[in-house]
């Protein structure tokens, strides 16, 4: 049966060009794909599409929806103008956790390909902002559907509202010589250790885990988690002194001193007279930028672990916060260093649940109650890698400086 | 159905990766030594055993149908081994291990109309969220934004001749979910929300909305005998906080909700510690379906940081170089007292110095 189209005139102006258009990938599912329903659905969104685009503004409401046992994981959207576009009315996305590091078959991609256009509008996006593959446009009771559908093949919904959200990490060691850590392993430990807390929002606001294998931090760990891991490495960086020297054989040697040399932000480097790279280890700051340029010569020390660093988020409501170090370095090589991770993210999200406000971000109440409560809080010590330099203000009563001096020198005895 | 019918879900959480990792990549996991750049859109890895794999990156819609999605697993299955992997900004990358395998699967991404590219110092795929298409409260399309930049843009995904990686991104609202950015474009709102008073009682928890306002504008009121919520519109930001709680103080306007410009976010720890982007420009019209104000904005931007920044430099740290009043001049903006910060930490903003150019 033939459906009624609607006109796009504004719509049909993002098909010309040649990046590849959404909307004429919308228009063969109303076109081409051999389901009626979907058909309309993708009629209908176009519709209320174009309508926003005539009148710039939204016309999606939020709602409560969810499938059986779990209290999120949906992004409900009813249509508020339902009555002239009624096919999608109903248009919820589905968030599904990927796979850590994102890397898929393209057998799973159809299969669950198979499965979306069964009961959804057979659009899908790899990935959503936090992380999840978003199966956007399904009705109330085909969400359920889906849903047990997919889980059965191994695949869970993501979180939404104030709960633990899906987690992200980068391609990692799978396929990078900068990784200094096995991303997906402290992925996967710290976000499946919070199921509960993901399928069930009730903590203060929402809490990401985000995992960089380096401190390039493609994930953007620093500026969007609330708990970011940073990759990194405490011994020396390897050099291969004899490509340095096809590097400048190759590039110059001006190029490298103007482009390695003078750009190491704490002057750690210094080319010698036979063209050989001599490094001062114990002013790098690991911030990657020499071995980025020469991916061939320089590489990660052997002593790897991560930074962790708790509070990054955007903009609402507070203004914008990058993470800040509360772990400097912490190595990750056996199953105990992953576990006492686990347990310190453990006491991160309770002590935040218990003393977060509602809707607060746990880098916000960390802007309200100070870092020195909060690292009180969590039971870690003051560490000056937490800061970029020691308090500029007097107005500060001091009167326990003698005791937290002492605790200062037992702690470093203690260490060694 | 009764409860007792339903169907208990199988909490699993992140699925394990490693079923479906390249076997080339599952062989030399953690083992990599280097890569370097062939050709814009190709990375090759070589692994200490001395085996290589080669990635070919390409642009799409993001909003991918499941037409789309089957012709890139029919790519992937016919020109390489059947395993892909997603970027932080949607680009689908295909993997070979067989050199002679690199151009065939360039060839038929390009000939089936995606985009190879948007690696090393490319402009890389523009992140955006939802927009019009899905959201509750956005201000604009993201998925068009992006769709009308990237038919501008595309001669710079393909080649990577910036002098440093430029990552874009644009928001629908001022949450600003599509995060920082070299250049971001974000919807800004200049006027404050316009309230339905007869749905406020039933549709919003007011102390949560009055407790969601970051500048204390809004407070529990009676109008028209019926509670509701009045804003203080001295002290609104018209950031549209209140909205997302309470959706009869409608924030979007289709003339007053307009596009800003940022510039100079940066998540990457190389040089120098990550930053956030700064406010260049305002006022933008959104203007649907191809938003050509806000895209010349970003072209007068980028063509002014290539020919400018040196090797390396992410726009911050050229604009850090050069100053902020030769950036003004050089992209041809005004500078206004809306650049002047007035948000908590504003005075660390401030030039404490004399250290001016001239």
């Amino acid at each position: 049966m033939a459906i009624d189209k609607h006109p796009t005139p504004m719509l049909d102006q993002l098909e010309t060009g040649p990046w590849p258009s959404f909307i004429s990938g919308i228009k063969r599912l109303r076109d081409e794909h051999p389901d009626e329903r979907i058909n309309k659905v993708t009629n209908d969104l176009l519709g209320q599409l174009e309508h926003s685009y005539e009148t710039r503004k939204g016309y999606w409401k939020g709602g409560t929806v969810s499938v059986f046992g779990y209290g999120g994981g949906i992004i409900p959207r009813f249509s508020e103008v339902a009555k002239a576009f009624p096919e999608s009315k109903e248009f919820h996305t589905l968030r599904i956790q990927p796979p850590a590091g994102n890397h898929y078959s393209t057998k799973m991609l159809r299969q669950l390909a198979d499965s979306w256009e069964k009961y959804g509008s057979g659009l899908v996006t790899f990935h959503g902002q936090t992380g999840n593959i978003m199966f956007i446009g399904a009705t109330t009771q085909s969400t359920q559907v889906f849903f047990d559908e997919v889980n059965e093949y191994g695949w869970d919904l993501g979180g939404a509202g104030p709960c633990v959200r899906t987690a992200m990490s980068c391609v990692g060691a799978a396929r990078c010589e900068m990784s200094c850590t096995n991303e997906f392993k402290a992925h996967r430990m710290l976000v499946n250790n919070f199921v509960d807390d993901v399928h069930r929002p009730a903590l203060p606001y929402k809490f990401k885990f985000k995992v960089s294998g380096c401190g390039n931090d493609c994930q953007n760990a620093i500026e969007r988690a609330d708990f970011a891991m940073i990759g990194t490495w405490r011994d020396d960086m390897k050099v291969d002194q004899a490509e340095i020297k096809n590097y400048v054989n190759s590039k110059g040697r001006q190029y490298l001193i103007d482009n390695v040399i003078t750009r190491c932000p704490t002057q750690a480097l210094a080319l010698n007279d036979d063209d050989t790279l001599a490094v001062n280890n114990r002013d790098c700051v690991r911030c990657m930028h020499c071995l980025n340029v020469m991916p061939k010569a320089l590489h990660p020390g052997d002593d790897k672990g991560v930074t962790i660093l708790i509070g990054g988020k955007r903009t609402l409501k507070i203004g914008d916060l990058m993470g800040t170090v509360v772990v400097p370095f912490k190595k990750l090589d056996t199953e105990e260093d992953y576990e006492s991770l686990v347990e310190m993210a453990e006491t991160i999200i309770d002590f935040w649940a218990e003393n977060g406000l509602e809707h607060e971000r746990c880098g916000e109440m960390i802007e309200r109650i100070g870092l020195a409560n909060f690292l009180e809080g969590i039971g870690i010590e003051p560490d000056p890698n937490m800061l970029s330099h020691p308090r500029q203000s007097s107005y500060i009563r001091m009167d326990g400086w003698d005791e937290a001096a002492q605790q200062w020198f037992e702690r470093q005895a203690a260490a060694g | 159905m009764a409860a007792k019918d339903m169907r208990e879900p199988i909490e699993s959480g992140c699925p394990d990766p490693w079923q479906y990792l390249h076997p080339t990549m599952r062989k030399n996991f953690g083992q990599w030594k280097y890569h370097d750049h062939p050709r814009p859109g190709v990375l090759r890895h070589v692994a200490f055993s001395g085996d290589t794999i080669w990635t070919v990156k390409a642009g799409t819609q993001r909003i991918l149908d499941v037409f789309t999605l089957r012709k890139l697993c029919d790519i992937g299955d016919q020109y390489a081994d059947g395993y892909v992997h997603f970027t932080l900004r949607s680009n689908i990358e295909f993997m070979v291990n067989d050199e002679s395998r690199v151009e065939p699967l360039i060839g038929a991404l390009e000939s089936a109309g995606f985009i190879v590219g948007g690696t090393q110092n490319s402009v890389a795929m523009i992140s955006h969220t939802q927009g019009w298409l899905h959201c509750d409260i956005p201000g604009t399309d993201a998925s068009g934004v992006v769709k009308s930049m990237m038919d501008e843009l595309i001669d710079e995904f393909r080649n990577a001749t910036m002098p440093n990686r430029v990552h874009i991104t644009t928001s629908c609202c001022q949450i600003n979910c599509g995060g920082q950015g070299d250049i971001a474009i974000n919807i800004q709102h200049t006027k404050p929300p316009k309230i339905n008073h007869d749905l406020v009682a039933n549709v919003c928890e007011r102390p949560s909305v009055v407790a969601r306002c970051p500048v204390a504008a809004i407070r529990p009121a009676i109008v028209n005998g019926k509670p509701s919520l009045e804003v203080d519109e001295r002290k609104c930001i018209c950031c549209g906080a209140c909205f997302p709680p309470c959706p009869p103080m409608q924030i979007n306007d289709a003339e007053h909700s307009k596009l800003a410009i940022w510039v100079g976010g940066n998540h990457s720890n190389a040089r120098g510690k990550p930053t956030f982007q700064k406010l260049v420009a305002a006022g933008i019209p959104n203007n649907p379906p191809r938003w050509p104000e806000a895209t010349a904005i970003v072209k007068r931007i980028l063509k002014a940081y290539k020919a400018g920044a040196r090797d390396w430099e992410r726009v911050n740290e050229w604009i850090e170089r050069i100053g902020w009043p030769r950036f003004f001049e050089e992209v041809e903006l005004p500078f206004t007292k809306y650049h002047i910060d007035t948000w908590r930490g504003a005075r660390s903003s401030f030039n404490a110095s004399s250290h001016i150019r001239f």
